[in-house]
């Protein structure tokens, strides 16, 4: 395992009692690297990114992310989800906080932060997703793309290494996909690691440096945008690709 | 309401007012004289024993009421007032018990000086909030020494306590005991660690499947059988236990109901940002579960209060308890009506205050941005 590889996946399943969510998933992202996964509903594709910031845990095979081992161990996971930061379909903002304690909170509890030092970093990251003048207003005084940038702007706040995207546009009204896109390209741009499971293929092949195509808990493509958009291997990613573009 | 009538200047405003509200339809236009009908019949009878024809210190001779011989009612047939002489020679014994008179200046003092202790735990914006904080975290203790005695004050034990003090003692100091308590058992009840799940449940489902008389019996029968010999437990203080245990396990159900509201992904947004169960539960859970679930905690307060009557059988003297004694003693009997009236007045006024109080603070929550 390369220093340079700051997520691995070897062998990893994963079941739901009986239901085989995850099956035999091998990965390796390297940093800087930018994933985008895509694939059916219920292909796993959520469940797989969970696994990295162990909001679900694997049952088989091993997971390392900077070169810590993803275990029971609660110390491993906190050392690992200061690393890793993720963005939700959802929001899942904290509604009775405004946009600027939702964002310092972690900081200041988490990382022992100064109040007033948390709150500056807050406006500063506000600033980065272009909705400073938000600041004071509650989640729910928001449009829907403000909201997803508050999220990314919370999770950026901790710092992370890599930053992991589930749907981030798929709640969202179509005129706001854009201006959560703009910020996620930017992101991208200095150079953040990135794993997101997007149906923005626009997006993909912007920044994506692998795609993934993920289906009946496999991955079953992976390939540079180039060559998985133009020369698809299999015939399911194929179907896909036809079903999505041409939508 | 009958103001905003008659102010109403534009006549037909009332008019329809009174048609849409009261007269919409037949059945609803039978139900209004009903009810007007037994309004009429019922606030003047109700004022005229109440008050107007009451007896208070002097009877309608214009003597001085020294024993139940002395009310108006009972001299003379025609007269049907009520006799409210009962209330007012034993008000020391409603108020404080059998409390030694000349201390009697203690529990006033812990009584004026409770809603200054109350304040900021009730309400937002409170001048003096921090220093008043303060004061409250050390109320405890001043009302401990002032009721109970200590260096300096003679010592009075709890069973000569009684009245409005024992009422307002096992209800207040109950409910403020249990709510964090019930906090706990209802984190308890959702934690994912087996043991602190079932210890959580059982300790609710025993509890609210039992009747208060019960816990009350047990406390103070099974209770001393289980201490070793030598540990006696002050009888009100059983009683504390009894009520704070009952008033934890009600007000945990009603705080279940606020956590099953918040979404899962808020708490796996704390988590995946690195906060720990208790910052999340602290920071994220609690503000949000509370809020929602303040009518129904109120709900169980007031019914906590309520059944704070029932230690009466424990031989604790509470106002009920208290009214029960007076209603015995042979210089006042058969004034039951105006014992349970006054007892009813006095609980109705700390039950709709909570009521009231619940919901102003739902108001409040409602107009805050933050929902
Ligand atoms: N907590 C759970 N318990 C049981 N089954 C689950 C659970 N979470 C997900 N599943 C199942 O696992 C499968 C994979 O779910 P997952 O959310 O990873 O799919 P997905 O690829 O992200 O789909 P989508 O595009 O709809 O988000 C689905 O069939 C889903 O029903
Ligand atoms: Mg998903």
């Amino acid at each position: 395992m390369s220093s340079n590889q700051v997520i691995v996946l070897e062998k990893v399943n994963k079941w739901y009692d009986d239901f085989h969510v995850l099956k035999d998933i091998d990965l390796s992202v390297t940093k800087g690297e930018k994933i985008v996964i895509c694939g059916p509903s219920g292909s796993g594709k959520s469940t797989m990114i969970r696994c990295i910031n162990r909001l679900e845990a694997h049952q088989k095979g091993k997971i390392f992310v900077n070169g810590t081992k993803l275990t029971n161990d609660l110390k491993n996971i906190d050392i690992i989800r200061k690393d890793v930061g993720m963005v939700f379909q959802q929001f899942n903002l904290f509604p009775h906080l405004s946009v600027l304690d939702n964002i310092s909170l972690a900081p200041i509890w988490v990382k022992k932060t100064a109040k007033k030092e948390a709150e500056e970093l807050a406006m500063a990251y506000l600033e980065k997703v272009k909705i400073p003048e938000q600041a004071l207003k509650f989640p729910g005084q928001l449009s829907g793309g403000q909201q997803q940038r508050v999220a990314i702007a919370r999770s950026l706040a901790m710092n992370p290494q890599i930053m992991l995207f589930d749907e981030p546009t798929s709640a969202l009204d179509p005129e706001m996909i854009k201006e959560v896109l703009d910020v996620m390209i930017q992101l991208a741009e200095e150079g953040m690691t990135m794993l997101v499971v997007t149906h923005e293929m626009g997006f993909a092949k912007t920044v994506a440096d692998q795609m993934i195509f993920m289906d009946e808990g496999k991955i079953v493509e992976q390939a540079s945008p180039k060559d998985f958009f133009t020369n698809p291997k299999s015939d399911r990613t194929k179907l896909f690709l036809s079903q999505i573009l041409n939508h | 309401m009958l103001m905003r009538l008659l102010n109403v200047s534009n006549f037909s405003v009332a008019k329809k007012w009174v048609h849409k509200n009261l007269f919409s339809s037949w059945a609803s236009a039978l139900i209004t004289i009903f009810c007007f009908y037994i309004i009429l019949k019922i606030i003047p009878a109700g004022l005229d024993w109440l008050l107007f024809s009451a007896d208070f210190v002097y009877n309608f001779r214009g003597e001085q009421i020294i024993d139940r011989t002395f009310c108006s009612k009972v001299i003379e047939p025609g007269q049907h007032g009520a006799c409210w002489a009962i209330i007012i020679v034993r008000w020391n014994q409603f108020m404080y018990g059998f409390y030694p008179v000349e201390e009697i200046w203690r529990v006033n003092i812990v009584f004026a000086l409770t809603p200054f202790a109350l304040l900021p735990l009730f309400f937002d914006k409170v001048i003096f909030k921090k220093q008043l904080i303060y004061f409250t975290f050390i109320f405890p203790f001043i009302a401990y020494y002032l009721l109970y005695g200590g260096p300096g004050l003679t010592e009075i034990s709890t069973s000569k306590w009684g009245g409005l003090l024992v009422t307002l003692f096992l209800g207040v100091t109950g409910i403020i005991i249990a709510f964090p308590f019930s906090i706990l058992l209802a984190l308890g009840r959702r934690s994912k660690m087996p043991v602190i799940k079932s210890v959580s449940v059982i300790f609710i489902e025993c509890i609210r499947g039992v009747p208060l008389i019960t816990i009350l019996f047990f406390g103070n029968i099974m209770l001393p059988l289980f201490l070793p010999d030598g540990v006696n437990v002050d009888n009100l203080l059983r009683g504390l236990v009894a009520m704070t245990f009952f008033a934890a396990a009600y007000m945990a159900e009603a705080i279940r109901g606020g956590l099953q509201a918040i979404p899962n992904g808020q708490l796996e947004a704390a988590r995946a940002l690195g906060l720990s169960y208790w910052q999340s539960t602290i920071q994220i859970v609690l503000p949000q579960a509370l809020r929602i679930s303040i009518p129904a905690i109120v709900n169980s307060a007031i019914g906590v209060l309520k059944d704070t009557s029932l230690v009466l059988i424990v031989g604790l003297f509470d106002l009920l308890g208290i009214g029960r004694a007076a209603l015995a003693d042979m210089n006042w009997m058969k004034l039951s009506h105006e014992v349970y009236a006054f007892v009813a007045i006095i609980f109705f006024i700390l039950c709709f205050s909570m009521s009231r109080y619940s919901l102003y603070l739902e108001k409040k929550l409602k107009t805050d941005n933050s929902i």
